[in-house]
């Protein structure tokens, strides 16, 4: 990233460090846990011990990172080499994220940016009309269809978690990511002491993943011995079969049809229930042990926005609730062909072309690169 | 563990405490080594002959619900005389698969006992009392927490072990009694192999001295391994490990060992040695198949070792930060970046 758009981002961010102190906090067991920050076109620094919300305060004056982590991970020695920290545990997180979820609303606010020349672009082109390269990047703004399909997941993933897994509400955390999704927490001493492999596991069963039909009473071989779950059953089965049969008057018509219809094609429909029913997280986050993850009340340097707990999920707007940063005005040349939503109001689309825009939506345009400091 | 019935002894001669038992039974391992007492030694040599070939000891009397007093005695004091001659070799490789054969008796016992109303809470305290697992009964079926369910589960790789294909509800996963006390079988071959190990050895008696060293002849049949490097990735580690343990290893987990192997220079005949401990080990396939896969037989296609994406699907993947940005077991440790 270029000096003069990292002076404006860091300063915008200083500023909302310094006022928003009542926002930004630990984690609780904090000198249990690895702290790590990163700083504009910088590694990153890991290992950290945070004691309290003092010193993390003092840290983000000092060093005002692009981004602040915390690892879900409990240790005796959290400062020291990974190897040597002597693992305790770890909460049970997870991560939605929109862009995961693949929705046909993606391609209404992806910018192809080419990455030879300058040039952005609001459709996908095998190759850039400015200079012919074929390389791109693509950048996402923010959608609400995507917040509210994400928080169908979230709902979908809490529900399951309460009701199969026996977590209770007040265990589970949820967070706006700070960009395009979820992050959730679960602070459960039952989960917390289960490894990797474990929590793959939970995941495959949280994503509906490597369901077999027999599980569901269907038998490979002998046909007529198999039997489907009933309505009222308890998970995973009785999901599938308020899916399969639509009501339960239906269930003995519908039960003969996908019997007679054998093993493969039961499969067939396994899999369709998994696209649909399954909650979309991110497994490589849940099975990572050891990772170091966005803290809340820290800014996300890819969009500006914070990261932020939803009390009330349904009515949460990231893009009015999270943007935080401050809104005196300030110039930029903006490149962003797609138009934005920050705090209720519309921005653009801009085209190359010099904006006085308030400070949250012009470090937005910066850190999704599309825009840059005068 | 407390008040056990003696016949409950004769089934799970390991909840007996050695000395103590002697000590009852007014006798001394100097009696053992008595000629009178010559037919317990037999028998626990024969125990451990039967034991270490794979099978299970006394496999057709699960169904046997009473044992006579002389029978407890000479379970419970063959088993006893069992360990210390196992003590006594010092050999790792037949320990494991004595305990782990007696794990599997112990299973079938603890799986008849629990399908037996009057029998069920004597076998869920076993499993509470020596594993700290809460199992609770419903009607004919068993409860294990999920976290407690997962923790083992993950190490059977068949799909119907998947928390995805079990009837999960509330936290609790429900399962059958052969179920139950399939996901403990480990811990009870460890538990096992922790009395051998912790056993205090007195000095032998002569007639025990023909028997151990009978059984350091027989130690010769099984290699022990001496393949683990810690320059393997966890997957790989995992996979010798189970292999180890005279454990089963899925096809798919022996195709990731046979290719990482041989991707590491090693040949076939390095290589077979390590199925030796699989209980359904045929020297002959095995050969057959290593060629196969390395590419000198049948097609001539060399196999190249699985990605670490397909064995995360087929839950073989056991990643450590080491493993970070890789994307195959055969880049493991080369491309080490520094935190
Ligand atoms: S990440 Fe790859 S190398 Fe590491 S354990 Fe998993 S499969 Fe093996
Ligand atoms: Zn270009
Ligand atoms: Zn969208």
């Amino acid at each position: 990233m270029i000096e003069k758009d990292v002076l404006l981002i860091t300063s915008a961010f200083k500023e909302y460090y310094f006022n928003r102190f009542d926002l930004i906090h630990v984690p609780q067991r904090a000198t249990e846990r690895e702290f790590g920050y990163q700083k504009f076109n910088s590694g990153m620094t890991r290992h950290l011990v945070v004691k309290n919300d003092k010193e993390l305060h003092l840290l983000l004056m000092k060093e005002v990172p692009s981004d602040v982590y915390c690892s879900n991970a409990y240790y005796t020695f959290p400062n020291l080499p990974m190897a040597e920290k002597d693992w305790k545990g770890a909460d049970l997180i997870f991560d939605i994220d929109a862009k995961d979820l693949a929705l046909p609303c993606r391609k209404d606010h992806t910018v192809f940016k080419c990455s030879s020349c300058d040039n952005h672009a609001t459709e996908f082109q095998s190759q850039c009309t400015k200079c012919g390269s074929t390389k791109f990047e693509t950048v996402s703004v923010g959608c609400k269809n995507c917040i509210s399909e994400s928080k169908k997941e979230v709902t979908k993933l809490v529900d399951m978690m309460t009701t199969d897994l026996n977590v209770s509400k007040e265990q589970i955390e949820v967070y706006f990511s700070g960009n395009e999704g979820f992050h959730l927490r679960v602070t459960n001493a039952d989960y917390e002491q289960l490894g990797s492999q474990e929590r793959a596991d939970l995941v495959d069963y949280l994503m509906f993943n490597g369901a077999i039909p027999e599980s569901f009473g269907i038998k490979r071989q002998d046909n007529s011995k198999s039997s489907l779950p009933t309505f009222d059953e308890k998970g995973w089965r009785g999901r599938v079969a308020r899916k399969l049969f639509s009501s339960k008057s239906k269930a003995p018509k519908a039960t003969r049809e996908i019997i007679a219809s054998g093993y493969s094609a039961f499969q067939v429909q396994l899999e369709e229930i998994k696209k649909t029913m399954g909650v979309r997280v991110d497994p490589k986050v849940t099975m990572d042990i050891h990772r170091i993850f966005r803290l809340e009340g820290s800014i996300n340097s890819k969009s500006g926005l914070s990261k932020i707990q939803c009390t009330n999920l349904d009515s949460f707007d990231p893009f009015l609730e999270a943007c935080l940063l401050g809104d005196d005005t300030v110039d930029i040349i903006a490149d962003c062909p797609v138009q934005i939503r920050l705090k209720n109001k519309k921005f653009g689309p801009y085209h190359t072309e010099r904006v006085s825009l308030p400070k949250y939506a012009a470090v937005y345009m910066l850190c999704k690169g599309l825009g840059n400091a005068v | 563990m407390s008040q056990i019935g003696t016949h409950e002894l004769a089934k799970y001669p390991f909840l007996a405490e050695a000395g103590e038992y002697l000590r009852n039974a007014g006798l001394s391992l100097d009696h053992l080594g008595h000629s009178d007492w010559q037919p317990i030694v037999e028998k626990a040599y024969g125990r451990i002959v039967v034991a270490t070939s794979g099978q299970i000891y006394d496999s057709q009397r699960f169904e046997k619900i009473d044992y006579d007093a002389d029978e407890i005695d000479m379970e419970v004091l063959s088993f006893i005389v069992a360990i210390i001659l196992l003590k006594s070799t010092n050999i790792n490789t037949l320990a494991r698969r004595f305990s782990l054969s007696e794990a599997r008796r112990a299973e079938k016992h603890l799986e008849n006992d629990l399908k037996q109303n009057k029998k069920v809470n004597f076998s869920l305290k076993i499993i509470q009392e020596l594993f700290s697992i809460q199992v609770k009964v419903d009607n004919d079926e068993f409860l294990m927490s999920v976290p407690a369910y997962v923790q083992r589960a993950v190490h059977f790789h068949e799909k119907e072990w998947k928390l995805v294909n079990r009837r999960v509800s509330n936290g609790f996963v429900y399962l059958n009694a052969h179920e139950t006390v399939r996901l403990i079988r480990t811990e009870l071959g460890e538990y096992i192999n922790s009395r051998i190990k912790s056993l205090d050895l007195p000095p032998l008696p002569e007639s025990f001295v023909q028997r151990v060293n009978d059984l350091v002849e027989l130690a010769k049949k099984f290699s022990e391994t001496t393949y683990i490097s810690s320059e393997y990735p966890p997957c790989v580690k995992h996979g010798i490990e189970v292999l180890e343990k005279g454990e089963n290893l899925p096809h798919s987990g022996r195709f990731l060992l046979a290719t990482y192997l041989l991707s590491k220079g090693q040949t076939v005949d390095q290589i077979a040695p390590l199925f030796k401990n699989a209980p359904d080990y045929n020297e002959r396939t095995t050969k057959y198949q290593l060629e196969h896969i390395s590419g000198s037989s049948g097609s001539g296609t060399k196999y190249q070792c699985p990605s670490c994406e397909k064995l995360r699907s087929e839950s073989l993947c056991f990643a450590t930060p080491d493993c970070d940005g890789i994307i195959n077991p055969v880049q493991f440790g080369k491309k080490r970046k520094n935190p």
